[in-house]
């Protein structure tokens, strides 16, 4: 049996690529005790400058890298590009508008990741979404982070087809997961159609 | 109403058999109780103060006879014998064990019930009229759309772990009592210029800690993208909601922040790549699902009735009953029914198993089976003839179900509060009792006329404070339980947000302070003028001076 927490479709697999980190640069900013900004955005910040220029990229290998990473050393990355050893992740919080104008053929992406550090963080799903219909990313697309069994399924049908089980967490149960519901109501990515196009109703 | 055909059933079964491993596996220790709690909650399952609660779906507050006896069932046989008819049209068990859940699910799975998204951050179940279908005021009925988005909405994988909870209501009458202006999405049916179904589409409305009255984010939505329109305005706020605080994550927050109209433009430039997507509804569909819900096989019966006259005539209680209960519908001869879920005494919408049979009796006897739960938490039989209406309040009485007192000041809609809800800062039920018992009087009952008096335990607003016409809130002041009074809140088309008269008071001064403000309103009223109309005449300053006095 492998030791590895990855699925891409139905099956366990050996994880081939090296996931890149972001160094820590976040200090954690404080709210003021008792102050409450009313009606804010959800305030996420992006990496700063100095994380991305202090990200160490490996210089063999095939590699997942942070986006922001990858955008600043776009030239310098162009050969291994050809080679399919580069890999892009995000986070949930990041936007793909300003990335497509740069990228415009995202399917130059053997891999792209998405990072969701709860797994209660929905936004994972509309990001898949967006990737496979609007992007038309057509290569793998791996959930990984806090992925847990329970939502594989949505995940699945949100265009993922490759999840890195959360450490600790028995990825073989999780596989089951995948089959939880046999005829969904409504359309989404997997099965475009809604049920009532593609079955008899009474 | 709708049946399952077998992609229904498979969907609930296949649920039931989910729900039951990720059960096992909690209570094995393989999940933690983070991991663990918006997955029963996306099955209506709360940890509450006593016990679990287990909030049951009653979609647009529909239910069939055969429903309510297993419900029935379901309260004797794994809770105490009773069931909390809800705000949002649900049941709430209030006993139940954690173990016994999924065998509660696969027991509402053989009568096409279910807890899904009873609760959790995701879609919940679709609201509606409790009229609709009947109400002579109706343009169109709204119920085939609510169960087209029930479909929709179930599992939908995109909008499985949304920012916070959301709610969809559907409306299709002239007088909206659906209140559609206060959910994350109000859908307003109506015919449009060309005689074909139109929705007016309100978005970020919600009560809650922040109450705000939704906005119209469009005028005119043509009904085949109602899906495709909400999946543009979910995912930008799915998007874009925040995350980091809870109390500021409901999409009114998010439409505040942006404003309307550039939420807008940021739903409608969505909407362009969704508008006419799979998901698209045609006329087959729509055809499909609406012959569940056509009309009822009348008889052909006059719009009167001389033994039903002559028992107003003769018996007072019946008349004054008849007044408050018995309302109108499209179809001559026939009436829609309130029973009273708020005896003077008892927590607001609770029913005991013998009175849930009961109805249900009574709706087979007299009403096509059927039957609808309503936000205000009372049940209605929607289709009886008048000559019927007799032999119904007789029965309904003998299991105090008939209670005069629809739409009057003990009318109170009420959330279960700090008796059961783990949530609250107070309690509500003794608050609602206490009240009903000051105004035991009903000749003055009736004399006040037309009032809702609405109690939340806390800031979540189930009790729907914000919207009673005398709205009371319980909150915690340094671990005591007080009650702050509103008034002027409204539901319906001219709905509106109460005004806080004052610093808040005990529990003990609540049936003072209610009788104060009728005392000012008894005082000041014009002929036939209402509670509500005195204080939107007058303002709140007399009714707050005479109470602080």
């Amino acid at each position: 049996m492998l030791d590895s927490q990855l699925i891409l479709n139905q099956s366990i697999i050996d994880d081939e690529w090296t996931f890149v980190a972001l160094p820590n640069g976040n200090e954690e900013v404080k709210k003021q005790a008792g102050k409450v900004v009313l009606f804010k955005l959800t305030g996420e910040s992006p990496p700063s400058e100095l994380q991305i220029n202090e990200t160490v990229i490996p210089q063999n290998g095939k590699i997942i890298l942070p986006l922001s990473v990858y955008l600043k050393n776009r030239e310098a990355l162009q050969s291994r590009l050809k080679n399919n050893e580069i890999a892009l992740w995000l986070a949930t919080h990041e936007t793909l508008d300003e990335f497509i104008i740069i990228e415009k053929n995202i399917n130059v992406f053997p891999l792209i990741a998405v990072f969701v550090e709860r797994f209660q963080d929905g936004r994972i799903f509309s990001l898949g979404n967006l990737l496979r219909t609007r992007y038309q990313f057509k290569n793998t697309l791996r959930a990984f982070g806090d992925v847990l069994q329970d939502q594989l399924f949505y995940l699945k049908r949100s265009g993922f087809d490759s999840y890195l089980i959360k450490t600790g967490k028995d990825v073989h149960e999780a596989l089951k997961a995948l089959q939880s519901f046999s005829d969904p109501y409504q359309g989404a990515v997997d099965i475009k159609e809604p049920v009532w196009k593609r079955k008899v109703r009474s | 109403m709708y049946q399952y055909d077998n992609i229904d059933q498979t969907i609930v079964n296949e649920r039931v058999a989910q729900f039951r491993d990720q059960t096992l596996r909690y209570l094995s220790g393989k999940l933690t109780d983070d991991e663990f709690r918006p997955l029963r909650l996306q099955n209506g399952l709360y940890i509450q103060r006593h016990a679990p609660m287990l909030r049951v779906a009653i979609p647009y507050g529909l239910l069939s006879s055969k429903q309510l006896r297993k419900l029935a069932d379901i309260s004797d046989r794994f809770d105490r014998g009773y069931g909390h008819f809800s705000t949002r049209q649900n049941l709430q068990l209030n006993w139940p064990k954690l173990e016994e859940t999924p065998d509660i699910l696969e027991e509402l799975s053989k009568v096409e019930m279910h807890a899904i998204q009873t609760s959790g951050n995701c879609i919940r179940n679709i609201t509606t009229d409790q009229f609709a279908g009947v109400a002579p005021d109706e343009i169109i009925d709204p119920r085939a759309i609510a169960e087209i988005l029930r479909q929709w909405s179930t599992f939908h994988p995109e909008f499985s772990l949304l920012p916070r909870k959301f709610k969809i209501a559907v409306s299709g009458s002239k007088q909206d009592r659906a209140i559609v202006q206060a959910h994350d999405i109000g859908l307003e049916f109506y015919y449009d210029k060309e005689k074909k179904m139109a929705i007016r589409v309100w978005v970020g409305g919600g009560l809650g800690r922040t109450p705000i009255l939704g906005s119209i984010i469009r005028e005119h939505l043509e009904w085949e993208h109602v899906l495709t329109y909400c999946e543009a305005i979910i995912r930008v706020y799915n998007l874009h909601g925040r995350r980091d605080n809870i109390y500021k994550a409901r999409i009114k927050i998010l439409v505040k922040a942006l404003g309307i109209e550039e939420f807008k433009k940021q739903v409608e430039a969505e909407w362009s790549h969704l508008k006419n997507s799979p998901n698209t509804i045609n006329e087959n569909e729509l055809k499909r699902v609406a012959k569940f819900f056509t009309s009822m096989p009348y008889e052909k019966l006059n719009d009167q009735d001389d033994a039903f006259d002559q028992a107003i005539q003769n018996n007072k209680a019946f008349a004054s009953w008849v007044k408050r209960s018995v309302h109108p519908h499209k179809q001559k001869g026939y009436r829609a029914i309130t029973l009273s879920l708020k005896p003077h005494g008892l927590a607001p919408g609770d029913a005991t198993s013998a009175q849930m049979k009961i109805v249900a009796d009574l709706a087979d006897l007299y009403s096509f089976g059927e039957l609808r739960v309503s936000h205000e938490q009372n049940l209605i039989l929607a289709d009886v003839k008048l000559k019927d209406i007799f032999n119904i309040w007789e029965k309904a009485k003998a299991h105090q179900l008939a209670t005069p007192n629809i739409g009057l000041l003990t009318d109170i809609i009420c959330c279960p509060g700090g008796d059961f809800c783990s949530l609250a800062n107070a309690k509500s039920i003794p608050i609602a009792t206490s009240i009903q018992e000051a105004f035991d009087d009903l000749d003055y009952l009736h004399d006040i006329g037309e009032l809702e008096l609405n109690i939340s335990g806390c800031m979540n607003a189930c009790g729907h404070h914000h919207i009673g016409h005398i709205g009371v809130l319980g909150v915690d002041k340094d671990g005591s339980e007080w009650y702050q009074v509103t008034i002027g809140g409204k539901q319906g088309n001219d709905a509106s947000i109460g005004t806080v008269i004052g610093p808040s008071f005990a529990a003990e001064e609540m049936p003072g302070v209610v009788k104060k403000l009728i005392d000012v309103y008894i005082k000041h009223r014009n002929p036939e003028e209402r509670f509500i109309d005195t204080v939107r005449r007058l303002g709140v300053n007399p009714f707050k001076e005479h109470v602080y006095a």
